[in-house]
């Protein structure tokens, strides 16, 4: 008998299923999140470069948000006035975050964001 | 209101693309403090998610920081999952949605919490060690 793939290759593969099912879900059913999801599932689980998991991430998440967005749509969850004026200020933005990765200290921008997630979440569930 | 739309979105992009995630503070800068509901929260963060990804993808995919091989395993079962989820979401009143997606963003906070102490501590002592040998 041929073996298609090896032990190591058929663990990886199934940690690429379980973390894609995961990964999924979360941006299916929340609407976003996914990347942060992602992103440790390429670099712990799948010891990845940082700088190729956060890129592949991106592109691992596209193909997610576009049906997840058609669904949504299709059910009426759609406002297009709202959609163009949080959509151009996000592409604004998004080019803004890219240039100052590169400038700003990163690691305390993270820890306030990850502060600012934290009180957001208590709220929501909470109050 | 239609410029605290615009600076909510600009925080999100900004956000995004630092690579920490945008959509998650995104939709609960969107339902706290605009008011708009979770499922329209949720449709406009994945829609918004689409162009800005395309245009990070192209710049990524020149720089040779894309690597294919993980696509067809984790995207497939990603997206199918994904529109399984999307439907399920639908099935849910709103307020019980924001609820889970708080508790969802928690659990989000507290790892990229520790994630993020532990790489400041790691650039403090790598400084550290530099400062010595100089």
């Amino acid at each position: 008998m041929v073996k298609l793939f090896t032990m190591k290759q058929w663990i990886k593969k199934s940690i690429m299923i379980m973390g894609g099912l995961g990964v999924g879900f979360a941006n299916g059913f929340f609407g976003g999140g996914g990347g942060m999801l992602c992103v440790p599932l390429l670099d712990k689980l799948l010891k990845e470069r940082t700088k190729v998991a956060h890129a592949t991430a991106m592109l691992i998440i596209l193909p997610i948000s576009i049906a997840s967005a058609i669904t949504y749509v299709a059910n009426g969850y759609f406002d297009l006035k709202l959609t163009l004026i949080v959509g151009g200020g996000v592409i604004a933005g998004g080019i803004v975050g890219a240039l100052l990765l590169k400038k700003l200290n990163s690691g305390v921008v993270a820890i306030i964001f990850a502060v600012l997630m934290i009180a957001a979440g208590v709220k929501l569930a909470f109050f | 209101m239609i410029l605290v739309y615009i600076l909510v979105g600009i925080a999100g992009g900004i956000i995004g693309g630092m690579g920490m995630g945008g959509g998650t503070l995104l939709i609960p800068l969107l339902t706290i403090f605009c008011n708009v509901e979770q499922h329209i929260a949720q449709s406009i963060n994945l829609i918004a998610f689409v162009p800005m990804s395309i245009v990070a993808i192209i710049i990524h995919f020149k720089n040779k920081l894309i690597k294919g091989e993980y696509f067809f395993w984790t995207a497939i079962p990603a997206t199918a999952v994904g529109i399984v989820a999307s439907l399920l979401a639908k099935s849910m009143d709103g307020k019980d949605l924001s609820k889970y997606f708080g508790l969802f963003l928690i659990a989000l906070g507290i790892y990229q919490l520790i994630s993020a102490i532990k790489a400041v501590k790691e650039a403090r002592e790598q400084n550290g060690a530099i400062d010595q040998e100089n």
